[in-house]
C-alpha cells in the first residue's frame, strides 16, 4: 500500500515535470551559476524543469560563487548563461560588461514581472530581482521583559537594553555581531549609512569618510563591542547564530535569511525559539535611517553566449521565479515575486525597507573601500589608535587599492 | 662526467624548473609592474526594489578600448611596491619627520599592512623554527631508546598532526580553545580568570599561532632525526662510554654533531615552510590580530566583488621571494662553504 503511495506520487511527479517541459522553448542550452543557499535552490529547481527535448537545463551551486563568477562568465561561450547575483555581484559582473541588458527578453518573455524587481541601471535593464535580504534586529522578547526594558528601536536604547541585561546577570554577553573580517565592513557600512554619511565625494571615487559621522560610527561600535564576547573579532553569522541559538545572546543584527535558520525547531531549545522576535534594525543618533543595508537577489543573463542560449535561459529563469514557486517555498525568502505572501519571518526586512533603509551602493569601487573599512578599523576596536587615526588608515587603503583598480 | 651526458640527466629537470618555477616567477615580475587602466567612469540612473539613485558606473566599451590596446594594463614601475599596501617608504619618511620618539615611530611603521604582517611572519618564523628543531630532537632521542613493541605506535601517533591538513586542524584547535572549548576552559580553570580569552587578544593569538605552528611541525624535524638516529656510528658511541662520557655528553659531543647536517637541512625548510605561514591565520580566523605576507596576497584575491588586485598580490609575491632569499642566504653560503674541498695546513 505505502509503495504503491509512493509509486503514484512518483509517476504524478513525472507527469508534472513532462508537462512542464519545453516551458515553450524548444533548443538550447541553460547553465545557472550561483551561490548554495535554500532560496537559490528553490529557484534552480523550479527552472530545471524546462528541461526537456532539445533544452537542457544544468544547476551549479557553490558558496563560493562569487570568486568564480567573473572568471566564468568572461571566458567565451561563458561557462554559466545565467549567475545568479546580488547588488554588490552584479557590480562586479557590469565593470567588466559581463551581463547583457534584458529589455527584449522582458518585453516578449516577462509579462508577469512587477516594476520593483527591475534592476534598471541607465535605462537597460541588467537583472530581475526575486528576494529582498537585510540585516535586522534579532531580540529574545523573555530576556528584555526580564530585565525590564522594552524592543529597542535604537542602537542607544540597544546599549541601555544590554546594560539591563548584564547589571541584571541574566547574560553575560547580551549582544552579538558579525564583526569578522568581510562582515566587519558591511557592520561599519550598515551603522555609517544609519548616521547619514556618504562614502565618497559626490560624483568621485574619492573617499570621505574620515569626518564626524564616521567617528560617531566607530564610537557606537566600540560601545556595542563592550558588550560583547572578547571574541567578537572572529565571529561571522555562523557563530552570531550558534550563540544564538544555544541562548547565550538576547540582541543582536543578523540577516533575514537567517531568521527561519533560528527558528526552525533545530539546534536550538523551544524556549528560545518562541522567545525569539524579529524587529526593524534599529535606527541610531537621532537619525530616522535604519542602520542596514537592503540587499536584493536576482538573475542575469551572460553577455557571451548566443542569442538563442539567452532566450531559453531567460524562459527558464523565469519559470524559476514564478509565483508558483514563490507559493511552493512561502519560507525560504522574502520573495519579490508578485502574489507572494510576507512571511512570518520576514518581519524584520519588510520594517527596514519600510523605514527607510538605503540598498547597498551600487558603486564600483564600493568593494574596495568595504575591505578597506574591514580591515583597517580592527586596530581601533582593539583600542590601539583613535577613530580618526583608523578612518584616516581606511581611506589610505582605500585609495592604494583604487588608484591600483584605476578608479583614482 | 661528460658534458653533453650530464645534459642529458640533467633536461628533464631543468625543463620542469624553467616551465614550472622560472616562468612563473617571471610573469609576476611582469604583472606587478602594471596596474589596472584607468577606469572611464559615467554617471546613470540606478533603479531596483528599493527606489532609483543616481550613480557612476563604469563604462565597458571606452575601458575595453584602452585595456585592447594594452593588455597587460598600465606600466606603474615600482609604484606598487611603494605604496601604502606595501613598503609605503613615503608614509615610513612622514613617520620619522612627524615621530617625537623611536616608540611613535615603531608604532606607526607597524600600522602599515605588510609591516605589520611582517613582523608576525617574521616572528613567526625565528621562533617556530629552533623549537621545532630542538622540540623533533628531543621527541626522536626518546623515541629512540623505547623499547621496540612500542616504537611503531609512538611513532605513528607522533607523526599525526604533521598528517593532518592545516586548515582542518587550525579549525579543530579553534573550536577547542574557544572559552567555551576544551582547551579554553581547562585554561580558565588554570589561571583562574573567567575572562579568559585566546582569541581575544593580539599577544595571547600571537602565542596560540606560534604554539599551533610548533605542534605541526614538530613531527617533520622528529622524522628526519629519528633517521639520523639510526646512523650514528656505533663504534664512536663506544669508544666515548669507555673514555667515561655519561649519556649527555655523549649526544653532546657524538650525536649532535654527527646530526648537524640534518639541522642544517630542516633549518632550511622551515625556513621557507614558516616564513609562507597562512593557513592557520585563515582556520583561526586570526586576520585581526595577525597576518601573513602570504595572507596579504590571498587578501588581494579574495576582496569582495570584483576588488582583486593582481598587481598588489604580485608586488607582495615578489617581496616574499626576496624575503625567503634573504633568510636562506647564510645558511645556503654556510653549506656551500663546507662543502668546498677544506684546505688544510
Amino acid at each position: 500500500m505505502f509503495f504503491r503511495t509512493i509509486l503514484t506520487a512518483g509517476a504524478i511527479g513525472l507527469l508534472s515535470t513532462a508537462s512542464y517541459a519545453g516551458c515553450g522553448i524548444d533548443s538550447g542550452s541553460v547553465r545557472i551559476g550561483g551561490n548554495d543557499f535554500p532560496a537559490y535552490q528553490a529557484v534552480t529547481q523550479a527552472a530545471t524543469g524546462c528541461s526537456g527535448d532539445g533544452v537542457s537545463v544544468t544547476v551549479d551551486l557553490n558558496k563560493d560563487h562569487k570568486d568564480r563568477q567573473v572568471a566564468a562568465l568572461t571566458a567565451n561561450p561563458a561557462e554559466f548563461t545565467s549567475s545568479i547575483a546580488n547588488n554588490s555581484a552584479l557590480v562586479a559582473l557590469m565593470n567588466d560588461g559581463l551581463v547583457q541588458p534584458l529589455n527584449n527578453l522582458i518585453a516578449k518573455h516577462g509579462s508577469g514581472l512587477q516594476d520593483m524587481q527591475i534592476v534598471s541601471i541607465d535605462g537597460e535593464v541588467m537583472a530581475v530581482a526575486f528576494m529582498a535580504n537585510a540585516q535586522h534586529l534579532f531580540y529574545r522578547s523573555d530576556i528584555l521583559e526580564a530585565a525590564g526594558v522594552a524592543p529597542p528601536k535604537t542602537y542607544e536604547e540597544v546599549l541601555a537594553a544590554a546594560k539591563a541585561i548584564k547589571s541584571k546577570g541574566l547574560m553575560e554577553y547580551p549582544i552579538a555581531g558579525t564583526y569578522g573580517g568581510w562582515n566587519l565592513g558591511l557592520e561599519f557600512i550598515n551603522m555609517y549609512l544609519g548616521h547619514g554619511g556618504e562614502f565618497f565625494e559626490s560624483g568621485s571615487a574619492k573617499p570621505s569618510l574620515n569626518n564626524a559621522k564616521g567617528v560617531a560610527t566607530l564610537n557606537m561600535m566600540k560601545s556595542l563591542s563592550a558588550y560583547m564576547n572578547p571574541d567578537f573579532l572572529t565571529y561571522d553569522s555562523n557563530a552570531v547564530q550558534a550563540d544564538w541559538e544555544a541562548g547565550k545572546v538576547a540582541l543582536t543584527n543578523l540577516w533575514g535569511s537567517r531568521a527561519g535558520a533560528v527558528t526552525d525547531g533545530e539546534g536550538s531549545t523551544a524556549e528560545i525559539e518562541s522567545n525569539t522576535k524579529f524587529a526593524s534594525a534599529p535606527t541610531v543618533a537621532g537619525g530616522t535611517t535604519p542602520s542596514t543595508t537592503l540587499w536584493w537577489d536576482g538573475i542575469t543573463v551572460a553577455t557571451n553566449i548566443s542569442d538563442e542560449d539567452a532566450e531559453a535561459t531567460f524562459i527558464a529563469m523565469m519559470e524559476g521565479i514564478s509565483p508558483a514557486m514563490a507559493a511552493a517555498n512561502p519560507n525560504k525568502a522574502n520573495w519579490l515575486i508578485s502574489g507572494a505572501k510576507p512571511r512570518a519571518t520576514g518581519v524584520g526586512v519588510v520594517e527596514s525597507a519600510k523605514g527607510g533603509a538605503l540598498p547597498y551602493p551600487m558603486l564600483p569601487y564600493m568593494g574596495s573601500m568595504h575591505n578597506a573599512i574591514g580591515s583597517e578599523i580592527v586596530d581601533f576596536l582593539q583600542g590601539n589608535e583613535t577613530a580618526e587615526k583608523a578612518l584616516a588608515d581606511v581611506e589610505a587603503a582605500y585609495i592604494a587599492a583604487a588608484t591600483e583598480k584605476g578608479f583614482l | 662526467m661528460p658534458h653533453h651526458t650530464f645534459f642529458k640527466f640533467i633536461w628533464p629537470s631543468a625543463l620542469t624548473m624553467l616551465v614550472f618555477i622560472a616562468l612563473p616567477i617571471i610573469s609576476i615580475t611582469i604583472q606587478s609592474f602594471y596596474i589596472d587602466h584607468e577606469q572611464v567612469l559615467v554617471t546613470v540612473e540606478n533603479c531596483g526594489p528599493f527606489g532609483c539613485k543616481e550613480v557612476t558606473k563604469v563604462d565597458v566599451e571606452a575601458t575595453r578600448a584602452l585595456s585592447e590596446q594594452k593588455p597587460l594594463g598600465k606600466f606603474n614601475g615600482f609604484g606598487t611596491y611603494t605604496n601604502r599596501n606595501h613598503l609605503a617608504f613615503s608614509h615610513i619618511s612622514e613617520a620619522w619627520n612627524a615621530a617625537p620618539n623611536l616608540g611613535y615611530f615603531i608604532g606607526e611603521v607597524l600600522n602599515l599592512p605588510f609591516y605589520k604582517a611582517l613582523s608576525f611572519t617574521l616572528t613567526y618564523t625565528f621562533i617556530v623554527t629552533p623549537c621545532v628543531i630542538i622540540l623533533g630532537f628531543c621527541i626522536a632521542l626518546c623515541v629512540n631508546r623505547l623499547p621496540s613493541i612500542f616504537k611503531g605506535p609512538t611513532i605513528f601517533v607522533s607523526l599525526l598532526p604533521m598528517i593532518i591538513t592545516p586548515l582542518i586542524g587550525s579549525l579543530v584547535l579553534f573550536w577547542m580553545i574557544d572559552a567555551e572549548g576544551i582547551i579554553g576552559s581547562f585554561l580558565k580553570i588554570i589561571f583562574d580568570d573567567p575572562s579568559l580569552s585566546l582569541k581575544a587578544s593580539p599577544t595571547l593569538t600571537w602565542i596560540m599561532l606560534i604554539v599551533y605552528g610548533i605542534w605541526h611541525h614538530a613531527p617533520f624535524a622528529f622524522v628526519v632525526f629519528y633517521a639520523g638516529l639510526q646512523t650514528v656510528p656505533k663504534d664512536t658511541l663506544e669508544s666515548a662510554m669507555i673514555d667515561g662520557a655519561s649519556k649527555w655528553e655523549q649526544t653532546r659531543y657524538v650525536v649532535v654533531p654527527h646530526l648537524m647536517p640534518l639541522v642544517v637541512f630542516i633549518s632550511l625548510i622551515q625556513l621557507m615552510d614558516n616564513f609562507r605561514v597562512f593557513e592557520p591565520i585563515v582556520g583561526f580566523n586570526a586576520q585581526a590580530s595577525a597576518t601573513s605576507l602570504s595572507w596579504l596576497i590571498y587578501n588581494d584575491f579574495r576582496s569582495g566583488d570584483g576588488a582583486m588586485l593582481f598587481g598588489s598580490a604580485a608586488a607582495t609575491s615578489i617581496l616574499t621571494i626576496i624575503g625567503v632569499s634573504i633568510l636562506l642566504t647564510p645558511i645556503i653560503v654556510r653549506t656551500w662553504q663546507s662543502s668546498k674541498p677544506a684546505v688544510r695546513g
